[in-house]
């Protein structure tokens, strides 16, 4: 034990310990300080009222964004609609059938479009839905949100399936299961917990979106009635409401900003717990 | 010189009649699989180069050879597992009762023909009860007391009943390696097969599990027909009625087990058992 080496190579080994265990620690000191801020500066606006009454003229204080928190859960639902659907299907033409020439170009170009500006993708949808149909609406909203999710679900997808053994598509398909089957009862529900990350991802992204909102779903003081109207959303009533000169908005407009944390915070939770895979690999 | 006259007799080998059947003589409608002249590809790559070798019914015959000479190949033929490989192809005919099953469907032909894969690999999301139950589950049966009957019918045939009876519903993964590898039999067994393909079953066992495996595959015989690849020769020789021996992807001497292990008719065969080359 009075080897210099050896004494060295443990000192080597603990530093990179420690390097490794303080970044991991890092990593995480955004997210406490995000909670932690947005929590103490909205605070004041985070009462009853917040959560169950509509927003007040200007000149009132008081009121709340009742309107608007189940306005982005229902661009949420419109969003994943669109997005899970047509994102796991490809996802699963990539891994399980992607391996021609359209299939790379699939692959491409889900990478491009993962890269466009969101306000690029919310102009589209303006031009393509609200234009056409005359009005802002939370379906446009909800379709803008949808394209935003597609390849971030496709590309996730798609290598979560890549990572299922192929031993077990070979198992299935020796029992004379057909493909499909095997494709969705046994390679789709090993890779379940790496897609519903790749989901929560996504849906996490598309409730924090403000810019593509502005020009589909716009925003709405009012309940909505109607899913092919303008419909309210936390991102743009904290776009809205965090520029604005009075203090008591901007108080709502940080409560808003953590009341949006913690949905995603919440849903991610639950999604979790609800598609735990029963037997974890040993 | 000799090396000369070595390669020239390895080419009238495979220049011999192709079909090779063992010597007893047998009645052809006793053969439940019979492969005529299948050549099978990678890409361009040639695996198999015509091989013809007739299996008999309720026996187990083993196919030996070194690693790459095609029989794990051969065997995937057999129950239409190797065109599932990218850019896998193959010629000639595989006969199962006598049909082409090249001219049936895939999954049919799957479902009349298991197989049993060298690693074990129950799937994880499931139970142990959900393994054996997949093949008749995923095929459309929901009757809870049919399946019942299966499962555990399927799991005493196994001889993995006793040993997991009492957690048939904890994961699939938390048994043993040997425990995995009769699960993952039970499995196969409960489609009801004809014909059960095995690919090193037992290679990534230890010799308990292994003797298991073995004792396993002699009670089976008499339900089922049984084709098994294997690197180990005392299994070939303890497990198996007939035997064939591989090298480069060409059949060289298919015979009776105890025949071919103990008066081999080709050299090559004898140098191979023998542990001289391979």
């Amino acid at each position: 034990m009075h080897n210099i080496r050896l004494t060295l190579r443990l000192l080597k080994s603990k530093t990179m310990y420690v390097l490794a265990a303080l970044s991991a620690l890092i990593a995480i000191i955004p997210l406490i300080l995000i909670f932690y801020h947005t929590l103490s500066l909205g605070i004041s606006a985070l009462n009853w009222d917040f959560f169950t009454k509509l927003p007040k003229p200007v000149g009132e204080t008081g009121g709340g964004l009742a309107n608007a928190i189940v306005g982005t859960l229902i661009l949420i639902g419109l969003g994943s609609t669109v997005g899970v659907p047509v994102g796991i299907g490809a996802g699963i033409y990539l891994a399980e059938f992607g391996n021609n020439k359209f299939a790379s170009a699939v692959r491409f170009l889900a990478d491009v479009l993962n890269g466009v500006p969101s306000i690029v993708t919310g102009v589209v949808a303006y031009s393509l839905l609200v234009l056409p149909m005359k009005r802002f609406s939370a379906y446009a909203g909800g379709i803008a949100l949808g394209i935003l999710m597609i390849p971030v679900i496709t590309r996730t997808t798609e290598e979560m399936l890549k990572m299922v053994p192929q031993s077990y598509r070979e198992a299935a398909l020796a029992l004379g299961i057909p493909r499909w089957k095997t494709t969705i009862r046994i390679v789709l529900r090993t890779a379940l917990g790496g897609i519903i990350t790749g989901i929560m991802l996504s849906v996490a992204r598309a409730a924090g979106e403000t810019a593509p909102l502005l020009f589909t779903s716009l925003n709405n003081r009012f309940w909505h009635t109607r899913l092919d109207q303008p419909i309210a959303s936390l991102t743009v009533f904290i776009y809205n409401y965090g520029v604005s000169p009075f203090d008591d908005w901007i108080a709502q407009a940080w409560g808003g900003a953590f009341v949006l944390i913690a949905i995603i915070f919440v849903l991610s939770i639950i999604v979790r717990m609800s598609t735990q895979r029963r037997f974890q690999e040993n | 010189m000799e090396e000369l006259l070595e390669q020239e007799k390895v080419k009238i080998i495979t220049r011999e009649p192709k079909l090779h059947v063992p010597k007893k003589p047998e009645h052809p409608m006793n053969f439940k699989i019979i492969a005529r002249d299948v050549k099978a590809y990678f890409g361009n790559t040639l695996a198999l180069n015509g091989i013809s070798l007739s299996i008999p019914k309720n026996s187990v015959v083993s196919i030996i050879g070194p690693s790459g000479c095609g029989k794990s190949t051969f065997l995937r033929s057999i129950n239409r597992m190797h065109e599932t490989v990218p850019g896998a192809r193959m010629t000639g005919e595989i006969l199962l009762d006598g049909q082409n099953i090249y001219l049936m469907d895939a999954v049919r032909v799957r479902r009349r023909i298991g197989m049993v894969f060298q690693k074990p690999n129950p799937f994880p999301t499931m139970s142990i009860y959900d393994n054996v139950a997949a093949g008749l589950k995923l095929n459309g049966i929901r009757s809870r007391a049919r399946l019942d009957e299966v499962v555990e019918k399927s799991l005493r045939r196994a001889a993995l009943w006793d040993e997991v009876k009492d957690v048939i519903d904890k994961g699939g993964m938390s048994i043993s390696g040997g425990q995995q590898q009769r699960l993952c039999i039970a499995r196969t067994l409960a489609v009801n097969p004809e014909v059960i393909l095995m690919d090193e079953p037992a290679s990534a066992l230890d010799p308990i599990s292994t003797a298991k495996i073995e004792e396993l595959i002699h009670e089976l015989k008499h339900d089922y027909t049984i084709v098994i690849v294997t690197h180990n020769m005392q299994q070939a020789a303890r497990v198996s009625d007939y035997t064939a021996f591989f090298y480069l992807g060409e059949l060289v001497e298919y015979d009776q087990t105890t025949r071919l292990f103990t008066a081999p008719s080709k050299k090559q065969t004898e140098e191979y058992i023998t542990g001289r080359f391979g």
